[in-house]
């Protein structure tokens, strides 16, 4: 059975909107440990040989079925590494939650990596949803550094969504991935930092079959002294379709770096990039005073949409 | 009563003060629909900008209903009573124009609630309800959604900055149910609108006339328009927003 404290339970409401045990396959990693897991008919979960992360087994054709995965942490001066591989079968359409929360009180630093492969089977549907959460008063700082692979065979879609709002101090982000033909990868990401935070973004999306696509956005805003960097390269080697965005606002003394980077090795890859980098628009903000906020609501306003 | 003393406004242009307000003194009583005209660059946008706190007088005082507002900030005159709908609606990426109508009433409000102003300015709002007020929409449909940010917003003192431009001919007529609908509804509320359209022109309890800065006229309708017609800064000023029709709008 699940036994997490109070803590622990806040986390996991936090990355994965749970407030109760998740109908389906499950697995809850609390403080470097199982804390309760579940397959299914059609999801197998198991751990490694090496006992260093899980198996996910996703049979082919399993419809409308979803796996979580949440990490928390509320001890402080865990390091931990943890590799789980998701087989998704052919045809398959599932929702995988993942998400990592770490609460650190204490003076040790705490850190998170979580290495994902996907191997997505042919015309199999993933929608994968990731959420970064810090929380905590210590010194101690929250690291996560996530890389995830994906291996998209033909006509397989997976769609991202990678959020960071709160609370992570270090964080570099690596999403690697490779597409047949026909697949389709989007991806969308929404990060905020604050503080002195750093946080950076890499992606490399490779377009290897005919009529693959690739769509990675992302919305950022940079406050106080963080710093972020966006690194996102798409390299079309066969007939596709590539587009990276950065949108972003910076704040305060806020950096951002974005280097946006494409690679056309066959005449007909479509690819385009695009980058912005600014502060909040002059007349956005009074607009929203005119309608009787304050300078600080109006911002605040403007980056919940901005970040929704 | 909106009330200004002496308002000048000086910017910086190219190192020399160039006056774009030369000393106006005018009242906008309760209950009127005043109509601010005159050629372009005569300083009307200016003056909205100065009412609404946008931008600051070099000199002179602004009171409303007898409290001094010349140095407050624009949140505490939208506070105090005073609506403005922008000449050129500001863009949001990721605010819905629900959220814009929502934080323009200041209070919770159901999204049939909000409906209801969007269908005043002439647009379904099923359609739009949901949209992200952002480049997606046309010029003519973000006009038509900064109007009704104002009505929901529901001021004493409304001030529309060429609320016409861009709105075709069918929501011209909308247009001034709308102004008409305000005036009924806020009890001794007053609207200034900036505009060059004869039709606006001649719904107008008061017409005032600004030129290079300075009040050139100001007094009743059927003083002013007589003698508007003939003058040079009224014929270039009309003719500007004739005809009404616009490709900017669309269906609603």
């Amino acid at each position: 059975m699940v036994k997490l404290d109070e803590i622990q339970k806040r986390l996991l409401t936090e990355v994965a909107d749970l407030h109760t045990v998740p109908e389906g396959a499950y697995n809850i990693r609390a403080n470097g440990e199982s804390a309760g897991r579940a397959s299914t008919a059609n999801i197998e979960i198991v751990p490694r040989d090496t006992k260093d992360g899980l198996t996910i087994n996703i049979k082919p054709g399993t419809r409308n079925e979803s796996v979580h995965i949440p990490v928390v942490m509320s001890k402080s001066g865990i390091k931990e590494t943890v590799y789980n591989d998701f087989h998704i079968g052919e045809g398959a359409d599932i929702t995988i939650v993942a998400g990592c929360g770490i609460d650190n009180c204490g003076v040790q630093d705490s850190e998170h990596d979580g290495i994902h492969r996907f191997y997505v089977g042919k015309g199999a549907r993933v929608k994968y949803v990731e959420k970064h959460y810090g929380s905590g008063t210590g010194t101690g700082k929250r690291i996560l550094n996530p890389v995830t692979e994906v291996y998209m065979e033909e006509d397989s879609s997976v769609e991202m969504e990678m959020v960071q709002i709160k609370g992570v101090d270090d964080t570099t982000r690596t999403t690697k991935a490779t597409l047949a033909a026909g697949a389709s990868l989007v991806v969308r990401e929404r990060l905020m930092t604050h503080g002195e935070q750093n946080a950076v973004s890499i992606y490399k999306v490779e377009l290897n079959g005919e009529n693959s696509s690739a769509d990675v956005v992302s919305r950022s805003v940079a406050r106080d002294t963080s710093y972020q960097k966006f690194d996102a390269v798409i390299v079309g080697n066969a007939p596709c379709n590539g587009h990276t965005e950065c949108d972003a606002i910076i704040m305060d003394k806020g950096r951002i770096l974005a280097v946006p980077g494409l690679e056309a090795n066959d005449v007909d890859a479509a690819l385009v990039h695009e980058a912005a980098i600014g502060k909040i628009a002059g007349d956005q903000i009074i607009k929203l005073m005119t309608l009787g906020l304050t300078e600080e609501e109006a911002e605040e306003q403007i980056i919940n949409g901005f970040l929704k | 009563m909106l009330k200004l003393e002496n308002i000048s406004f000086e910017v910086d242009s190219d190192g020399t003060d160039k006056e774009i307000i030369k000393d106006i003194s005018l009242t906008v009583p309760d209950d009127k629909l005043i109509v601010i005209t005159g050629p372009n660059g005569g300083g009307k946008s200016t003056l909205a900008k100065l009412i609404a706190g946008i931008e600051k007088p070099t000199s002179g005082r602004i009171l409303l209903d007898g409290t001094d507002i010349t140095d407050m900030s624009v949140t505490d005159r939208a506070k105090a009573g005073i609506g403005f709908a922008f000449q050129q609606p500001v863009r949001f990426k990721g605010i819905e124009v629900f959220d814009l109508i929502r934080l323009a009433t200041g209070t919770k409000i159901t999204v049939s609630d909000a409906c209801e102003y969007l269908s005043a300015v002439g647009l379904c709002a099923h359609d739009y309800i949901n949209r992200e007020v952002n480049a997606s929409l046309s010029g003519g449909e973000l006009k038509r959604i900064e109007i009704a940010t104002v009505l929901a917003k529901g001021s004493k003192f409304s001030i529309f900055d060429e609320p016409e431009a861009g709105i075709d001919l069918w929501s011209f007529n909308n247009l001034i149910e709308v102004f008409e609908g305000m005036r009924s509804r806020i009890k001794d509320s007053s609207i200034i609108i900036i505009s060059h359209q004869e039709r606006i022109l001649n719904i107008a309890d008061e017409i005032i006339v600004l030129k290079d800065g300075e009040l050139l006229m100001q007094g009743s309708r059927e003083d002013i328009l007589p003698k508007l017609s003939g003058t040079e800064s009224a014929v270039k000023g009309c003719g500007k927003g004739l005809p009404a029709v616009n490709g900017g709008a669309q269906n609603g």
